[in-house]
């Protein structure tokens, strides 16, 4: 199964890498956000809670993104079929989507973070990057796991790119509360780390339960 | 047969409503600090946890109608969903109502179960459209299933979260849904939700009873049709 | 003792539990329209029979879904219309 999912995962990989589309822009949509941030609530600075949710809001939103392109080129190409012809183990198609979806986030994150910094953020990144870290990773997990069931359930609908923003965003509000909440005291003029492991505990607690539930039911879908 | 059971279950149903409503106007004591709007809560409250029962009920059911391909669990599980989603309308209503009776908002972020529910009520909104949008009926019924053990799932962990940021950033106004109601309020409280229960079961078994039957008066017709054509 | 205030207060209850009932009552009348709808079907259907009972002919029937059948229950859109 670990070999399937990494074959997977490598084509898609290649992919991404040869037609540059999903990454690109995730970031260029996360950057025009942060610009309408910056009129919408006129505002040059940000600190705090107005931060932490301006960040979060736009990554959430990135990821929507790139759900809906997760398995874009499989329906486009008619790859799917062939996908379904060959003995896959559905749950490999799972682990290289997910994969793929959590690369893309991180990758996106490693442009985003700076840019946001840069451009709206009133405290400095660095200091409280060690305690960032941690809740990156865990939200692009929960992401990434929610976001390749959303895609696949999505996949077979007539609309998709209706149906994944409005399953997405709501399944996504515990990873938004979460995070939003963890950085909401990293990111003030002078940071602290607020409860940070009840936050982690909770994003932790909700991959866990996403990551399982989704090897479990994926089988069900993408069937024929 | 789906209406097995449908008299008893209506008759009990029929005794718990009355009596509830019995105990709300007539037993419960007035509450010190609401006063007479605080009747709206004996309504509002069960009517939000047997909706969220009814999800979770329904993710349950999906389960059961993955792992046996028996469709009729499906059936049940939409069922089940459905009258869940309309109970949910009036959570939200009834819920704006008392929020305007007590503080003069139409709508407030401070009580956690009303806030997580309206996520909650976000969410199963998007089932019809899923649901109707696939055009086979099989891959309909197993994604529908799919999605309803997520979202049943997602339930549970929605309220720990919203629950969670609202206790560290707003003290907890209403905490009526706790065990610190007195004894009289109680008892009317577990009756009214014992009641609402009751009629989500009976409603329940109704619409199942309707469906079932249309169902078989199309293969009746299809019967018929193939007798009268040879 | 019964609270029966018709203030303030009293309209707001009031006006909880008229959506509650209102709710009850709009889905209970929206499935009596699908039962008359089956009424009306079995009363066709009746009608066909006798018919057929009378004059046998060859005629032609409504569409069928096979896939309905195999299932017996499906769950079509709440306005598709009748199928004839």
């Amino acid at each position: 199964m670990i070999r399937t999912a990494r074959t997977i995962l490598a084509k898609d990989l290649r992919l991404e890498l040869r037609t540059k589309e999903s990454v690109p822009a995730m970031t260029l949509f996360t950057l025009t956000v942060y610009v309408l941030f910056h009129f919408g609530l006129d505002r040059s600075s940000l600190d705090g809670s107005l931060a932490s949710g301006v960040l979060w809001v736009t990554l959430l939103l990135a990821a929507v993104v790139g759900v809906a392109r997760l398995f874009a080129t499989e329906r486009e190409e008619g790859g799917i079929d062939g996908l379904l012809l060959a003995p896959v183990d559905r749950t490999a198609l799972f682990v290289a989507k997910g994969a793929a979806l959590f690369l893309f986030l991180c990758a996106v994150e490693l442009v985003a973070l700076p840019a946001f910094a840069l451009l709206l953020l009133g405290p400095g990144l660095l200091e409280p990057l060690p305690e960032l870290l941690p809740v990156l990773l865990l939200a692009n997990l929960g992401l990434a796991a929610v976001g390749a069931l959303v895609a696949a359930l999505a996949a077979e609908t007539r609309a998709p790119e209706l149906i994944v923003p409005l399953l997405l965003l709501p399944l996504l509000v515990p990873v938004l509360i979460a995070a939003a909440q963890a950085t909401e005291p990293l990111l003030r003029e002078d940071p602290s780390a607020d409860n940070l492991g009840r936050w982690l505990g909770l994003l932790t607690l909700y991959d866990v339960v996403f990551v399982l539930l989704s090897v479990a039911v994926f089988d069900y879908l993408l069937e024929d | 047969m789906y209406s097995k059971g449908f008299k008893p279950l209506s008759i009990a149903t029929v005794v718990a409503v009355a009596t509830s409503l019995a105990l709300i106007f007539f037993y419960a004591p007035l509450d010190a600090d609401q006063g007479f709007v605080q009747k709206i809560f004996y309504v509002h409250v069960p009517m939000a946890i047997v909706a969220l029962g009814g999800w979770v009920a329904g993710g349950l059911m999906a389960i059961r109608h993955l792992r046996s391909g028996d469709r009729s669990w499906d059936v049940r599980s939409y069922v089940a969903i459905h009258l869940s989603i309309i109970l949910g309308v009036g959570v939200l209503v009834t819920g704006s109502i008392w929020a305007r009776a007590s503080w003069g908002h139409w709508w407030v972020w401070d009580e956690p179960v009303l806030v997580s529910f309206l996520i909650v009520f976000l969410l199963y909104c998007v089932y019809y459209p899923l649901r109707f949008s696939i055009e086979d009926p099989e891959r309909q019924a197993r994604y529908s299933s799919v999605f309803a053990i997520a979202a049943g799932a997602f339930v549970p962990l929605n309220f720990i979260a919203v629950r969670l940021a609202q206790s560290y950033t707003h003290p907890r106004v209403l905490s009526q849904t706790g065990g610190d109601l007195p004894g009289e309020m109680r008892l009317t409280f577990l009756v009214s939700l014992a009641a609402m229960a009751l009629l989500f079961a009976t409603l329940w078994k109704l619409e199942l009873t309707s469906k079932n039957a249309a169902a078989q008066l199309k293969r009746l017709r299809t019967k018929l049709n193939a007798r009268v054509a040879a | 003792m019964p609270a029966l205030p018709l203030d303030e207060a009293g309209k707001y209850v009031a006006g909880a539990y008229v959506v509650f009932v209102a709710l009850v009552v709009v889905y209970v009348a929206i499935i009596g329209a699908k039962i008359t709808r089956i009424e009306r079907e079995l009363e066709e259907l009746n009608e066909l029979v006798e018919e057929e009972g009378r004059s046998p002919t060859v005629r032609e029937g409504p569409e069928v879904r096979h896939s309905d059948q195999i299932a017996g229950l499906s769950v079509r859109p709440p306005d598709a219309a009748p199928r004839r």
